[in-house]
């Protein structure tokens, strides 16, 4: 089937449902068969648990599974995989790499998390330095330090870029992988964050060893395979689908109804701009999605990523000061290390904090503008000293 | 729950959008609008006619049963995006979107010599007017008054796209419209916006047809002309952004090209946000308007609140960016501050459409 309609997902959601009945299924059964039955992400290829359908027909899936009080496969636990390992698999993975991933990452069985940021290359991501070197046959022998990495103490897989040839200019000697985190010689450390919980970790590669199978894209190209992971990385991380006041614009419009005494003339003004920011940025989301039911997200998908930062860090110091003398407590500071980021579950001063890393992971807000004016826009680039020289020769 | 609007422009809307916009670079570049500004009253009635009858834009709202297209607001938005972008100077929001929405409702036969364009219309109210609810206790409020044999006395200023109307759909302070043809006096005013010209409208004993008693016709006229409004500021805003990226690409100083300098491109990004948000909200006001979505009261608070201070900001930002040219009467972007300024009051501010907001999502003072 190439083009479905949205009256055949309805019917074969219907379909899986009586075959699957939620109330009795096991959970994760429900959640293969649902894959199996092409109604996991319904524009991918049938046989890699979608349809072919156009992106848009989702939500009608998603409604209907709902409504049936369906499971879910808990998208905020497994959100680096669905959104960043799942589409560049899809662009560059060979079938082989394809059947045996997008299953469990799909359905979370495995979690994975991404090995880019080091210590030595956040925003310029291709200075970095971790090292992969072809040792025994179809086997790479890779070295290196990477840091920041959410969810490494949960995850089973990650995707990796590394330095293949030293000898090109950066952008030109990088390769990417898929790392086994259960491999010897990977080794993950917690890295405590302003908000008291270790969500992040640094990772040491020390001698690992990834057969030439776990290579996605050809050698020497994994900065062109990176841009797939990170144009998606923007548009999921700005682009969730919500409903009208989703989020946190919820969170403080219900605190403001419930505690008017809370309320004042000055506070009004700005909550109303700020709702009809997150309104506004809303329907730029779902614009940006109506325009992507074929095809790859593009570098607009940085601006909803932009304005979703901004947003969520004016309302949360927001809430801190509506909460007035209650914004002087914090929940919890004990050191967890948590499986997900959990924004809603806990109070106003953590999602203060937590919103701080909206503007820098996943690219900082000054690099989205950057990639906006010259991508977008076609401003000139800023001059540039270190396009053409070898990488080794870079001062490091 | 409603629908999720569609947000985005349909073949013909593109097809529809081609076309004016050959017609404007044709018949009203830049040029020509920062030539006539200082003519009579600013208009080009030959542009008007080109417009409104050959390409049928005046009557696009209109079913085909009172002479009109048959279209939608949808459609009829596409064309004040691109009026927005080249400020022509036309009635198309007075007649096409005020006066049409306005005869339309109140089921009048009028309506037809607006849709085929051979006359113009307004509606006689002050441009800054904004959209009110019909709740008890908020009525609106003029000073023109009913007498005798149904004519009006009263006045009315600031009334935008008067001095070319035909007909004047007038509202008397109760909220009922009447339709007055001759037997009022007229004073230009200046006007902020040099593009789009007002007046002060005088009734004595003014003879008038009734059009209708309900006030939510009136209402709802505003609502929509608010909503369409977006639609025109998103125009103005994307004008400012595209040409002062284009300015900024070719224009070197410190031997490079300015746009080369992060200072400025950081601002044109966020400016670029501002737009696509701006995108995104005007074309949901205009969805819900043209399904007549139970939304379209907010979606209509959301995009004036966005679009009106978009606009105003590109505008700013392009004089800023321009540098001393910018501030030159040679060049069009103050016709652009002007006509976003000059939006920015009409038919309700920004913190207007955030009071009502606050009502219609249930978050009071
Ligand atoms: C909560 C969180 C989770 C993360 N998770 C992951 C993860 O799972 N995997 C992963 O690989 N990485 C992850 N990161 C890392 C993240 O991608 C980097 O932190 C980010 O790219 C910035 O790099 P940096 O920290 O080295 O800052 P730097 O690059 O050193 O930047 C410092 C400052 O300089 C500014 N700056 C840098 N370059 C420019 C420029 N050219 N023009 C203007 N300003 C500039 C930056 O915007 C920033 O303000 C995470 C980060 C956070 C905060």
């Amino acid at each position: 089937m190439s083009t479905a309609s949205i009256e055949e997902l309805r019917s074969r959601t219907r379909a899986l449902l009586s075959e699957h009945d939620p109330a009795t299924t096991d959970p994760l059964d429900f959640l293969r068969a649902r894959f199996d039955a092409g109604l996991a992400w319904v524009h991918f290829p049938v046989g890699l648990g979608g349809l072919g359908a156009p992106r848009a027909l989702q939500a009608a899936v998603d409604a209907e599974l709902a409504a049936a009080d369906a499971p879910d496969n808990d998208p905020r636990r497994i959100g680096i995989g669905l959104g960043m390992a799942a589409p560049t698999i899809l662009r560059y993975g060979t079938a082989a790499q394809q059947a045996r991933w997008l299953r469990p990452l799909w359905t979370g069985e495995e979690v994975w998390c991404q090995l880019f940021s080091e210590p030595g290359a956040g925003s310029d991501l291709a200075a970095l330095a971790t090292r992969a070197v072809p040792s025994a046959e179809g086997v790479w022998t890779v070295d290196g330090q990477k840091v920041w990495t959410s969810s490494a103490h949960t995850a089973r897989w990650a995707i990796l870029i590394a330095r293949t040839d030293p000898a090109l200019p950066k952008h030109q000697g990088i390769t990417y992988f898929v790392c086994d985190m259960t491999d010897p010689g990977v080794e993950v450390r917690p890295l405590r964050q302003i908000t008291g919980e270790a969500e992040f970790n640094e990772v040491f590669l020390t001698g690992v060893r990834i057969p030439d199978s776990h290579r996605l894209g050809a050698v020497g190209e994994g900065w062109q395979v990176a841009q797939t992971t990170l144009n998606n990385e923007r548009v999921s991380i700005g682009g969730q689908r919500t409903p009208r006041e989703g989020g946190l614009v919820g969170i403080v419009s219900d605190t403001w109804r419930s505690r008017p005494e809370l309320r004042t003339p000055e506070l009004h003004q700005r909550l109303l701009k700020h709702w009809v920011d997150a309104e506004v940025l809303r329907l730029t989301g779902e614009r940006l999605r109506q325009q992507l039911t074929v095809g790859q997200p593009g570098p607009e998908g940085a601006g909803t990523k932009l304005g979703f930062a901004r947003l969520a860090q004016e309302l949360t110091g927001f809430e801190v000061e509506l909460l007035a003398e209650e914004g002087l407590s914090y929940d919890d500071w004990t050191m967890v290390r948590p499986e997900l980021v959990d924004f809603n579950g806990r109070e106003a001063g953590y999602r203060y904090l937590r919103a701080k890393g909206n503007s820098i992971e996943g690219g900082t807000s000054e690099i989205l503008r950057n990639i906006i004016a010259e991508r977008v826009l076609g401003l000139p680039a800023e001059p540039r000293t270190d396009k053409d020289v070898p990488w080794k020769d870079l001062a490091q | 729950m409603t629908a999720d609007p569609n947000l985005l422009y349909s073949e013909i809307e593109e097809e529809l959008r081609a076309s004016v916009r050959d017609l404007l670079a044709d018949h009203s570049p830049v040029s020509a609008v920062l030539a006539r500004i200082e003519g009579s009253d600013g208009y080009d009635p030959a542009l008007w006619r080109k417009l409104a009858a050959d390409l049928g834009a005046a009557g696009l709202q209109v079913p085909e049963s009172h002479g009109g297209a048959g279209a939608s607001l949808r459609e009829t938005a596409v064309v004040l995006e691109e009026l927005g972008r080249s400020v022509a100077p036309v009635p198309f929001l007075g007649s096409a979107v005020l006066a049409t929405t306005a005869l339309l409702l109140a089921g009048d036969d009028a309506v037809r010599s607006l849709a085929d364009g051979s006359r113009t219309g307004t509606l006689a109210v002050p441009f800054s007017t904004a959209p009110f609810s019909t709740a008890p206790g908020r009525p609106f409020t003029s000073s023109v008054t009913l007498g005798p044999g149904g004519t009006l006395s009263g006045r009315v200023t600031s009334v935008a796209d008067a001095r070319s109307a035909d007909l004047l759909v007038v509202p008397a302070a109760d909220g009922s419209l009447h339709l007055v043809e001759t037997g009022y006096e007229l004073t230009a005013r200046t006007s902020l916006d040099l593009t789009r010209p007002l007046a002060d409208l005088t009734f004595d004993r003014t003879p008038a047809r009734p059009l209708t008693a309900d006030p939510a016709v009136l209402a709802h006229t505003l609502l929509t002309g608010a909503g369409l409004l977006a639609s025109e500021q998103l125009g103005i805003a994307e004008w400012c952004l595209t040409s002062t990226v284009g300015y900024l690409r070719e224009r070197r100083q410190f031997n490079r090209p300015l746009g080369s300098f992060q200072a400025l491109k950081h601002r044109l990004a966020d400016l670029w946000l501002d737009v696509v948000g701006a995108r995104a909200a005007a074309r949901s006001a205009a969805d819900a308007l043209a399904t007549a979505s139970a939304d379209a009261p907010v979606a209509v608070a959301v995009a004036a609140s966005h679009c009106g201070t978009a606009a105003v900001r590109a505008a700013e930002e392009c004089i800023q960016l321009h540098g001393g040219i910018g501030m030159t009467w040679e060049h069009p972007a103050h016709l652009y501050l002007k006509r976003a300024k000059a939006d920015h009051l009409a038919l309700g501010t920004p913190a207007h459409h955030r009071a009502v907001l606050a009502e219609l999502v249930d978050l009071p003072a």
